[in-house]
């Protein structure tokens, strides 16, 4: 069976603590660990589902006793939050990972460092309740930011951030579907870079189906997005 | 182009191109030396896109090999997809290295991968990228050595014009021996006509350069002649005595590629002796690894990769000597790990069935697969593959009682002699399959039929023989898709112009090198896939090259005509070549020679090999001491 097909992966997995054995459930927040991690260069070509498949081998290299799916095909219970598009960095990717057996945080760490690829920076870890809701769920907005190398004059830009900023709607299409863009921008700003070039920083909306793409704002200001290095800096939660 | 400038254009293109991460390299365990600490510099190429590249075992072996030397390094290479090598040219970014992004221009040694034909136009289109002449003639001290291995190489004679040196064999010690041989010159200042001549006595090793073929009235090979002295022919292929140690450190790409596992090789060489089957007579004798040695490979390579799937590769699984000793093992041991095991070439037999259930691989997704390669006994004796029928749909029963839905079943069209009933035996025999299926499981049973069509190798028992005309292969697929159509069944076929052109360059001779060429300079490139075989380029190129493609194809060759890889010499002797096509006219069948040797040829041309590694290691006889003082010196030596 080719890759992926199958395999869950990318897809919201179940939150809750339903898939507990009887043994985890007497100490629920032991066996769910969520990791924030760097998507470095070498990996900003790496599709979300190949992710996803960077993360089983790491954890298998690294002889972590993850939890496994139920059924016919079980797959390792671990599950990313926000997709990242093709050709971004990251230095606050979300993954959570259900363990099979009670394990150190500390420990975990370590192991998951020395085992990661190149590119895929695993920088902290914390216990997460087993009853939280999905990953996915508890995710509000997105903060970016867009690297223009050659974007011009950047008063010019900021005349057309207010303008976006200050439409009631910003009718736009994507893969056929129309939908508006306005309400995902919570906020936008350009500042010089460090070096040359104009930084533009932007949060966006993440919520189920109410998700702000980057390269849809850049395009809106007139901007091409594959001239633009774009980095994802905070992934907002839920409190 | 430096690797900073090539690194700046990469920045530029790679968000423009489909699946850039074929292109970024730095992938775990790739190995990325010190560019100016290490004097000879290797870069390893298979001549189509990364996602096949990274798949060849080939290729990775020799890339552990040459990086475990600490003065050498190697690199990885492959072909950019097209719209890759648009961008490229647009921007005149040379073809480089995955590694260090270095210009292949500036590497000593370039080594192409050619397990197969097909990928002829893809090497000559990465050489243009690279800027080295095309030509190995045209080639000067400064440009890299241009070199290749693989199976389709046994007849180099189509590639002779482009590739500087063959290794005809295993590469394992080869590659080494032309690296040694490669600094010995690179130190001095002779020519690079010098270097070639140096190359040429390494066991193995074929420079084409150094041998003139001369053809007769009629287009067939007077002779083959040395241009210096003290060179000889024929070439024997290179073996390795005993399988080396695995590797295991294999790169892990970031991206999907279309084999995600761990190929582990259990065993080199097959016993079988099916007639069509080139693999199966070039890469005797028969060598296995043991069981604690593959599961120790399993466990390294399941530490530095983390993949979830171990392919456990040979030939013929099945004559594994240990095989269910390997299964039981490696289930216990991987137990509760989830890993999952292929084991691909099983035997039409029930023990296979049970090997499957006890890997409990993702085969029950994907299918069970079957190949008898033919339908009725008549033809499976001329094709030396003797099943007999009702244990072929016993086999079935047993895989579908146990749980498998789908059966993918492997056949050829197009053996010597077969006919319209053969072809109508196929669609039969799958019919009976798919009932059986039903009776078992009902709608949910499926049999995807592949028929492929034959093509007449070098270095095989039907290396003489006539390859069918794209009418009568037409007749045969009608005749298929007429009959393989209802609930559950699928066919799938081989376009019948990409058969033909298999054909030519399997058995084609030296001047096939201008056809290949001309095909190329006319737009052919990535001929493996169908959406880019251009038919209508090759036979524009035949004619270019005033060459007649039905001279390659449909003609019988006489037991005597001088063939254009008779000169290369794969072990197996033309004697037995000649006696076993016969046997085929007769349907007589072969045995396995595991159960009898029937002097192939290896033994006598590997006798020394043989006698230094005496017993189990080689499925042959062992060898008996010649000359008492001999024997002596072999003992002291080994």
């Amino acid at each position: 069976m080719p890759r992926g097909q199958a395999s869950g992966a990318g897809e919201v997995q179940p939150g809750g603590i339903e898939q507990l054995s009887e043994r985890q459930m007497s100490d629920p927040q032991k066996y769910r660990h969520r990791f924030t991690f760097a998507k470095a260069d070498p990996m900003r070509f790496t599709s979300h589902l190949d992710l996803h498949h960077a993360w089983e081998r790491t954890l298998r290299r690294a002889g972590v006793p993850v939890m496994h799916t139920r059924g016919y095909n079980p797959r390792p219970r671990i599950s990313l939050g926000l997709a990242l598009p093709l050709g971004f960095t990251s230095e606050c990717e979300l993954i959570d990972v259900w363990l099979e057996e009670v394990r150190e945080p500390d420990e975990l760490l370590q192991a998951l460092q020395s085992s990661a690829p190149p590119g895929l920076l695993i920088e902290a870890v914390q216990s997460v309740d087993a009853d939280q809701p999905a990953l996915q769920k508890q995710i509000l907005a997105a903060t970016y930011q867009a690297l223009l190398k050659e974007a011009g004059n950047i008063s010019e830009l900021q005349a057309r951030i207010r303008d976006l900023l200050e439409s009631p709607e910003l009718p736009r299409q994507r893969r056929g579907k129309a939908y508006d863009l306005r309400p995902l921008v919570e906020s936008l700003e350009a500042r010089p870079a460090d070096g040359a070039g104009i930084l533009l920083v932007m949060r966006l909306s993440a919520r189920d189906a109410a998700t702000g793409r980057p390269e849809e704002a850049l395009l809106s200001l007139g901007l091409d997005p594959l001239a633009a290095r774009i980095h994802r800096k905070y992934i907002h939660l839920k409190s | 182009m430096d690797p900073e400038a090539i690194e700046r254009e990469l920045d530029a293109i790679l968000p423009r191109v489909q699946k850039p991460g074929r292109y970024t390299g730095g992938e775990l365990n790739q190995v990325l030396k010190d560019w100016a600490q290490v004097p000879t510099r290797v870069a390893l190429a298979f001549p189509d896109i990364y996602d096949l590249g990274m798949s060849n075992l080939g290729l990775a072996i020799l890339y552990d090999i040459l990086n475990q030397q600490p003065d050498v390094l190697a690199e990885r290479v492959y072909a950019p997809w097209s719209d890759m090598e648009a961008l490229m040219r647009r921007h005149g970014v040379p073809l480089h290295s995955l590694e260090s992004k270095r210009a292949i221009a500036d590497f000593d040694i370039l080594g192409f991968s050619l397990p197969y034909e097909t990928l002829y136009t893809n090497a000559l289109n990465m050489l243009d990228l690279t800027g080295i002449p095309l030509l190995s003639a045209e080639r000067e001290r400064r440009h890299p050595l241009v070199i290749a291995g693989g199976h389709a190489t046994f007849n180099p004679e189509p590639m002779a014009d482009f590739i500087d040196a063959f290794v005809i064999g295993e590469g394992e010690e080869a590659i080494l021996e032309i690296v040694r041989c490669y600094e010995q010159w690179k130190g001095g200042s002779e020519p690079r006509q010098a270097l070639l001549e140096a190359l040429s006595p390494i066991c193995g090793v074929y420079v084409p350069s150094l041998f003139q073929v001369d053809y007769r009235a009629d287009s067939t090979i007077s002779q083959v002649k040395p241009l210096a002295s003290g060179i000889e022919l024929p070439v024997l292929k290179r073996i390795v005595p005993e399988l080396p140690p695995a590797t295991t450190r294999f790169i892990v790409p970031f991206i999907d590629v279309s084999h995600n596992r761990m190929p582990i090789e259990i065993m080199r060489g097959c016993t079988r002796g099916c007639r069509f089957c080139h693999a199966g007579m070039v890469t005797r004798p028969v060598r296995e690894r043991s069981v604690g040695e593959i599961l120790d490979a399993m466990e390294q390579a399941q530490a530095c990769t983390g993949h979830d799937e171990a392919g456990l590769l040979s030939l013929s699984s099945s004559d594994y000597s240990q095989i269910q000793e390997l299964v039981r093992q490696a289930g216990e041991r991987f137990a509760g790990r989830h890993v999952n095991l292929s084991l691909p070439s099983l035997r039409i037999e029930s023990l296979s069935v049970e090997l499957m259930d006890l890997l409990q691989d993702s085969s029950r997704r994907s299918g069970f697969t079957l190949a008898p390669e033919a339908a009725t006994e008549r033809m499976r004796s001329i094709i030396n593959k003797p099943v007999p029928s009702d244990q072929i749909l016993q086999t079935v029963e047993e895989i579908f009682k146990r749980g498998w839905h789908t059966i993918k079943l492997y056949f050829m069209i197009g053996h010597p002699s077969e006919t319209l009933e053969d072809v109508q035996a196929i669609a039969d025999l799958s019919k009976a399959i798919i009932a059986k299926g039903r009776s078992f499981i009902g709608k949910r049973a499926r049999v995807n039929v592949s028929v492929s069509t034959f093509v007449p190798k070098s270095h095989t028992p039907f290396q003489w023989v006539a390859c069918e005309s794209e009418a009568q292969i037409e007749a045969k697929q009608d005749l298929l898709r007429r009959e393989l159509r209802g609930r559950g069944l699928k066919l799938s076929w081989t376009d019948p112009q990409r058969t033909m052109l298999e054909a030519w360059l399997s058995r084609g001779d030296r001047r096939m090198g201008a056809v290949i060429l001309h095909a190329w300079q006319r737009g052919a490139k990535f001929d493996a896939w169908q959406e880019h075989f251009d038919h209508q380029a090759w036979m524009q190129a035949f004619g270019d090259a005033g060459l007649d493609p039905a001279f390659y194809t449909s003609r019988q060759r006489a037991l005597d005509e001088i063939l254009p890889w008779d000169h290369i010499d794969a072990g197996v002797t033309k004697k037995m070549l000649v006696e076993d096509y016969q046997w085929s006219l007769e349907g007589k069948t072969r045995p396995d020679c595991r159960e009898h040797c029937t002097a192939c040829g290896i033994l006598p041309k590997f006798n020394d090999l043989r006698r230094q590694h005496p017993g189990e290691i080689w499925k042959c006889p062992e060898v008996k001491p010649v000359a008492r003082e001999k024997s002596s010196q072999v003992v002291s030596s080994s």
